[in-house]
């Protein structure tokens, strides 16, 4: 009766295109850490963002009736949207489908970007939480930059099935908050998968977590500190001023190496003309800087390869943290929680800092004491990013609602928010956060196929995705129901197999 | 000093219990009873009516376009127990394993009335969201103490005290029996048998003349309305083998059962409508997350209702985050129960379950009512006016102090 139940809501309605088949393994282009390169001074590879959009497998789709929330300032009544090779390759007023294309009636329905979330924790913290699984926070000293959420990822956490169902299309995978420096975050496409690079998003910048604030200081109390946020902020500095030295060294070692190239160049055809048959482009190279896992990720955000994401719930705590930043020579590209940012909202507008917080999350803390439901409308008004976060696995699959609510909240008190703007914070916004919104976040034609069909405005509590499409290919389609995690395969009411 | 002012404070709210007529309004006088464009007479802290003269002198509350709804009703809520989780100091009826005093999980006699802080700042928030009766409920250990029915008016005199009986099973439980959760049965059962044969015979227990008890003089005493089938015993258990052994344990001691959390009592439905059993819900909780209880899904709450089961809807423990309870139904909607349900789940379904005469808007009930900007359910809906026994109540908050202050420029 329950099975009956999840599958026959919708399955009539359209004629709903396959689900995604179960992607390929790549096996073509290992992965290489990027640090190995310092050993002989290269600059670290990075795949380019580009590689997000095309996508050979991807068939063409076209959603066509479909009220249209671009969150690129546009709303299209009656619109078309056409997906082709991963890609949007039409948004606008109703237009005929391409031949060929899977058509997907949209009546009545409402058309957006998928849902990113700029913090969550899931596959490093999954679902069951069991005792051997707890990935999220490496609580054996509190600076920890050199670990990396990617490997602790468990791609085939059940959670992720659920966030997908509720349009999300793409999160940031963060460490936890017990540390100072928590280590590298992982973005990710929101789909289950068998390797953790499978997972990955195509080329997405490199991220690091910090934490400020009763968190670290909790955790490292009565094991060696930091006990206060005296020792909190000096640990921050400390651990700069020794990466800024790293940095400055392979600085060196890298002008040293290419005069040493130039030099054995120019050596070597000298060389070719002795005839004595002595060389003198022998000499030794520089020494190379030994690669330091921790510093690298430090010097990174140095160089600004590496985007800085704060957990910091007190005004006076992100200003401290700005005042690390300034001294130290980095940019915080976000703060996160954040409850406080209406108090210094000017501060954080003038510094171009994103804010993501919650819609109505308060008081379960001391730091979280002075959170209000209008934090996000007011930061907004302000001319800050703002993002709705969910920072839960619960909260991640409904972030279009959270989202609804704190819109509600600035409407209520007169800071108007529009469906736009509101929009944006789960989608644009965070996409910039992660540093993918060249590519996706928004609906325009060359943008990747993030896209998700809502039953009706997202933004309401009976709202309900019914189909999410990743990279031009189905993910999720509620006609068919949920996807069974291995975890739950012949023991779960989403494993039809059994009444 | 402080103290005189925030009593005569408290004197001048519930003073006021004038006659209001809300007019206009959808007005929902039990789920399922709907009528439109109506008006809601009350007075003396009590519901007149709908669509009945106000007396003379009425406070007129314009409801066009309006919805009105009975307050909501909390079934399960750490609201004035709770005030902030992280601080211990303002934490009152969480319990770990063991009771620090007695090292046994056996608190039967812990008495929520007696923690709860009527003008906790939690308390404001939760009435902003439309939520004016909580049940304050311990937690933790094998039996987790008595909980107390209040309405958020800022009174410190519970609507029903002692409200249930809390005891907790599962993965919780077993915690604190060593680890199995067959021990915490047993337990549960000696602890029932001990409170059975001292309110037989009190007389002897207390002439030192009786077999040894394990728990407490007080937890003895306070089992015996739990005994007797007049307080309801609040079983919180998430699986579906613990469920099934809850209900065997009331069946084999005639004990008026209620459980929370439930995430696998979908599977258990038929059984649970049979003997009568409220289950309490949190319709969002779709994970894995236990091991114990992994054969969970969105529709509980549906499947449940469907089935014939009284439902209530609850945070289950909520705190700061009290004022959710409405999406949380609006969420069950979502998920194929019935929007009538789901309003009798976060309204009459708590109340009867602890005996409150609350939830409903028919003619002689408390006087407990929301002005909704729209459907109570919905995100972009907010509670435009609370009132509790009567009384129009203040929305202003820790919250909306703070909005106002930072607000100016």
């Amino acid at each position: 009766m329950r099975v009956v139940l999840v599958i026959c809501l919708v399955a009539c309605k359209h004629a709903a295109p396959k689900a995604a088949e179960e992607p390929k393994l790549d096996f073509s282009a290992p992965w290489v850490d990027p640090e190995k390169f310092w050993i002989t001074g290269a600059p670290p590879p990075s795949r380019p963002l580009s590689d997000a959009l095309a996508n050979a497998n991807a068939p063409t789709i076209a959603i066509t009736g479909a009220t249209i929330l671009t969150a690129a300032g546009k709303r299209i009544d009656n619109g078309t949207i056409v997906l082709e090779k991963g890609a949007i390759k039409y948004v606008g007023a109703s237009a005929p489908a391409p031949a060929g294309a899977i058509v997907v009636d949209g009546k009545g329905k409402v058309v957006t970007p998928g849902i990113i979330d700029a913090h969550s924790h899931l596959g490093v913290y999954p679902a069951p939480a069991g005792k051997g699984n707890a990935e999220g926070n490496e609580m054996v000293g509190p600076v920890t930059p050199q670990v990396r959420a990617e490997y602790g990822y468990w791609p085939q956490d059940p959670q992720i099935e659920r966030a997908l169902a509720g349009g999300v299309t793409t999160a940031l995978i963060l460490p936890g908050s017990a540390n100072l420096i928590g280590g590298r975050g992982f973005t990710v496409v929101m789909r289950p998968a068998r390797t953790a690079r499978e997972a990955a998003f195509p080329g997405a910048p490199s991220t690091v977590k910090m934490a400020c604030g009763e968190n670290p200081k909790r955790t490292y109390a009565e094991k060696g500190g930091p006990q206060t946020r005296m020792a909190e902020y000096a640990a921050f500095r400390a651990a700069f001023a020794e990466a800024q030295a790293y940095a400055a060294k392979q600085g060196a070692y890298v002008k040293a190496r290419a005069i040493w190239e130039d030099k054995r160049k120019r050596a070597a055809t000298q060389d070719a003309k002795r005839k004595d048959g002595k060389t003198i482009a022998g000499e030794g190279a520089p020494e190379v800087v030994p690669v330091d896992l921790k510093l690298e990720t430090l010097a990174g955000v140095l160089r600004g390869d590496v985007l800085v994401q704060i957990h910091c719930y007190r005004a006076d705590e992100m200003a401290q943290m700005i005042a690390v930043a300034d001294e130290m020579g980095f940019r915080i590209r976000s703060f996160h929680h954040a409850l406080e940012g209406y108090k210094i909202r000017e501060l954080l507008a003038a510094k171009q800092i994103a804010v993501n917080t919650w819609a109505d999350w308060w008081g379960f803390k001391l730091e979280a004491y002075d959170g209000i439901p209008e934090n996000a409308a007011m930061l907004t008004e302000q001319g800050v990013r703002v993002t709705i976060h969910s920072d839960s696995a619960i909260g991640i699959q409904r972030l279009n609602q959270e989202a609804g609510k704190a819109q509600a909240a600035g409407n209520r008190v007169g800071i108007q928010i529009d469906d736009n703007t509101a929009l944006r914070w789960i989608t644009a916004n965070p996409a910039y956060v992660l540093g993918i919104d060249s590519v996706t976040g928004t609906l325009e034609v060359g943008k990747r196929a993030d896209v998700v069909l809502w039953n009706t405005s997202p933004f309401s509590v009976y709202a309900r995705a019914e189909l999410v499409i990743e990279n031009g290919q189905v993910a999720y389609d509620k006609a068919k129901g949920m996807r069974a995690s291995d975890y739950e395969l012949g023991d779960s009411p989403l494993d039809r197999s059994k009444p | 000093m402080k103290g005189a002012v925030l009593v005569v404070a408290f004197v001048a709210t519930t003073a006021a219990a004038e006659p209001i007529a809300i007019v206009g309004a959808k007005v929902h006088v039990k789920p399922g009873q709907v009528l439109d464009n109506a008006s809601l007479v009350i007075d003396k802290g009590r519901i007149v009516g709908v669509n009945v003269p106000a007396p003379k002198g009425a406070k007129v509350i314009d409801g066009k376009g309006k919805v009105v709804t009975a307050g909501l009703v909390e079934a399960l809520s750490g609201v004035g127990l709770v005030n902030v989780d992280l601080e211990p100091q303002i934490v009152d009826g969480r319990f770990g394993p063991l009771d620090p005093v007695h090292a046994d999980p056996v608190h039967a006699g812990y008495d929520a009335r007696d923690g709860f802080d009527p003008r906790a700042v939690t308390v404001p928030v939760a009435r902003g969201g439309g939520v004016t009766t909580v049940i304050a409920a311990p937690a933790g250990g094998l039996f987790a103490g008595r909980s107390a029915a209040f309405a958020l008016d800022g009174g410190a005199t519970p609507v029903r005290a002692p409200a249930a009986m809390h005891v907790e099973l599962g993965a919780g439980g077993a915690t604190a029996t060593g680890g199995s959760r067959g021990m915490g049965i047993e337990l549960l059962r000696e602890v029932l048998d001990d409170a059975r044969a001292y309110g037989k015979d009190r007389a002897s227990y207390e002439r030192n003349a009786k077999r040894r008890l394990i728990a407490d003089r007080l937890d003895l005493e306070a089992l015996q309305p739990v005994l007797a089938g007049k307080l309801p015993l609040v079983v919180y258990a998430e699986a579906e083998a613990d469920i099934r052994a809850a209900l065997r344990v009331a069946a084999d001691y005639k004990l008026a059962l209620a459980i929370a959390g439930g995430t696998e009592a979908w599977r258990v439905a038929p059984e649970l409508a049979r003997a009568k059993v409220t289950v309490i819900v949190d319709p969002t909780a779709n994970l894995p997350s236990n091991l114990e209880a992994s054969a969970v899904h969105d529709d509980n709450a549906a499947v449940l209702d469907k089935a014939g089961v009284t439902v209530a809807i609850s945070t289950l423990g909520g705190t700061n985050g009290a004022r959710v309870l409405r999406q949380l139904a609006g969420n069950a909607v979502a998920h194929g129960m019935p929007w009538a349900r789901a309003l009798a789940a976060i309204t009459t379904s708590a109340a009867a379950l602890y005996g409150i005469a609350r939830g409903t808007l028919e003619k002689g009930a408390v006087a407990d009512v929301v002005v909704w900007s729209g459907d109570p359910f919905e995100t972009s809906t907010g509670a435009d006016v609370v009132i509790i026994g009567g009384v129009v109540q203040s929305l202003e908050s820790h919250q909306t102090k703070l909005f106002e202050r930072y607000r100016k420029r």
